[in-house]
């Protein structure tokens, strides 16, 4: 079965097929604008849409780590960029929506309500962090940063992900069902990740000198 | 099924609002029609018939108010499918699902409190008190958009006037219908419900403050409201207080819903007002439901005429 599951993700095609899932949620919004079913605010469906994903696969990127130990399948690491990259694509969408058709490219109202209303800052934040993690995503750029580096940079969409939650719980009246529940993946998959590395055996100083 | 649906829409069925149905209707069948090849839940969701909640008895309206707006009413779909009222869920498409099971007969408004003639008025009661009118109003929510309705009803000072308010009466209290056995989402909204609102005497005798029951020629659809709401457009939304059971009459400011909530962030005059943001997101400008860019939002909704005199030397920022 294992066997079955590790041929299965390091064929070709999974990566394919992995692509194409990430797509779908466009291909449905993309369906719903054909048939007029927008509701009756199509801005701010769009940009809920939008902004709902982009939470969605930022956890989904946090995951991999943790599933990839948990369930001994390391080769799901071949799936991390693309999750991440899709992440980062929904957010410049939502982000689009927000400047275009909501703000009508009013540069100067924008820059206003960035300073100015605590969730739109802290989205913006969320946005700001994530764009120099899609830019050095690439292979190059791991081997130019180095290894640590590169880590330790990437780093950074833990706080992509609180402020995505943050932005989210504010922005909400008072139903705060589902801010509260990406609130809580998001503090699992980050203490997963505080407690694996406070469990790690160091390695002792003079091994790390000789790594070094 | 879906062809029975189509088969539905014969010349008998035709009045505009069977008309308007049907029409969705059928583009969602061609929808389905389409999408079948796709297949999927997403896709069957997508085009199958949401409810519609619709209630359908047509009203006798005699009169056509000069306090309507010459702005095109926004369509009965957007108003029917686009609703705050979070005893049936907090999405905005969540009313039109879930009111439809919503009893609204028999109905009875009880008014009383400090008033010299308390009553219990039943639907047939209030349907007969006066002549019914369609007023096209505005009406702009505090999250930042708006639509303009074709509500029918009659001044809310009709019935004041019978109940004869005493001198001790400075305000007046409504509280919505609660209950929990048909309204099962409203242990969500994060809100304490019965839902309950106020307004100061003089602004509930404001010849603009409706006491609607209808719209668009019919009686309200539940999720607009049904049976009989508040309809007061120059605030906010929310004051608009829906499935009203009591009106009282009393001494002090009542509280209401959302200030209870966030007193910072929903006053109880709520006031439309471009000049005091709320304390999240500016109130300077709204969409327009149907619109693709913002306007600017006007002070009292556009409705400074008739009632910025209510307000004459308030601190309408201290006052939100």
């Amino acid at each position: 079965m294992r066997e079955f599951v590790r041929k299965l993700l390091i064929s070709k095609w999974s990566k394919v097929a992995v692509f194409l899932l990430c797509l779908a949620p466009l291909g449905y919004l993309g369906l719903r604008a054909y048939h007029g079913k927008l509701t009756a605010n199509p801005v701010e469906f769009v940009q809920h849409f939008t902004g709902d994903w982009t939470l969605r696969f930022l956890l989904i990127t946090l995951s991999v780590t943790p599933l990839r130990k948990l369930l001994n399948l390391p080769d799901l690491i071949r799936f991390r960029r693309m999750l991440g990259l899709f992440a980062f694509t929904y957010v410049c969408l939502h982000f689009l929506t927000y400047i275009g058709p909501d703000q009508a490219f009013d540069l100067r109202g924008i820059w206003k309500d960035v300073v100015k209303r605590p969730f739109v800052t802290v989205g913006f934040l969320g946005f700001l962090l994530l764009i120099p993690l899609a830019l050095t995503s690439t292979k190059g750029w791991i081997r130019r940063l180095g290894g640590k580096r590169w880590q330790a940079l990437h780093r950074l969409i833990y706080v992509t992900g609180l402020c995505g939650v943050i932005h989210y719980y504010w922005l909400v009246k008072s139903d705060h069902r589902l801010p509260l529940l990406y609130g809580a993946i998001l503090a699992v998959l980050l203490l997963y990740r505080l407690g694996a590395s406070l469990l790690k055996p160091r390695p002792a100083v003079n091994t790390m000198r000789a790594a070094l | 099924m879906l062809i029975r649906k189509e088969g539905e829409l014969t010349y008998a069925d035709v009045t505009l609002k069977s008309v308007y149905f049907n029409r969705r209707q059928i583009l969602r069948a061609m929808g389905i029609a389409g999408a079948a090849a796709i297949g999927g839940k997403f896709v069957s969701d997508l085009a199958s018939p949401e409810s519609t909640a619709q209630a359908g008895t047509k009203l006798n309206v005699t009169v056509k108010s000069p306090l309507s707006t010459t702005e095109k009413p926004n369509t009965l779909d957007d108003i029917t499918h686009y609703n705050n009222f979070y005893e049936f869920g907090t999405d905005k498409s969540d009313p039109a699902k879930y009111a439809k099971n919503l009893r609204t007969s028999p109905w009875t408004v009880s008014v009383e409190g400090e008033v010299k003639k308390p009553a219990k008025y039943s639907m047939d009661d209030i349907l007969t008190l006066a002549p019914l009118e369609e007023r096209i109003y505005r009406h702009r929510c505090v999250e930042g958009w708006s639509i303009v309705v074709p509500w029918i009803g009659y001044s809310l000072s009709t019935i004041i006037k019978l109940v004869e308010p005493n001198e001790k009466a400075k305000y007046v209290a409504f509280q919505s219908l609660y209950d929990p056995s048909q309204m099962p989402l409203a242990s969500h909204a994060g809100i304490d419900f019965p839902y309950v609102e106020g307004l100061r005497l003089d602004e509930a005798m404001n010849p603009l403050t409706l006491l609607c029951i209808g719209m668009y020629g019919d009686s309200l659809p539940n999720q607009d409201g049904a049976p009989v709401r508040l309809v007061i457009p120059w605030k906010y939304g929310f004051k608009s207080i829906k499935s009203i059971v009591k009106i009282r009459f009393v001494k002090d400011q009542p509280p209401t819903t959302w200030n209870r909530y966030a007193p910072n962030e929903y006053g109880f005059y709520s006031n439309v007002n471009p000049n005091v943001d709320h304390p999240r997101w500016s109130q300077a400008t709204e969409r327009r439901l149907g619109e693709f860019l913002k306007r600017k939002t006007l002070m009292f909704n556009g409705y400074s005429d008739q009632v910025a005199s209510l307000y004459a030397g308030m601190d309408l920022k201290k006052n939100f």
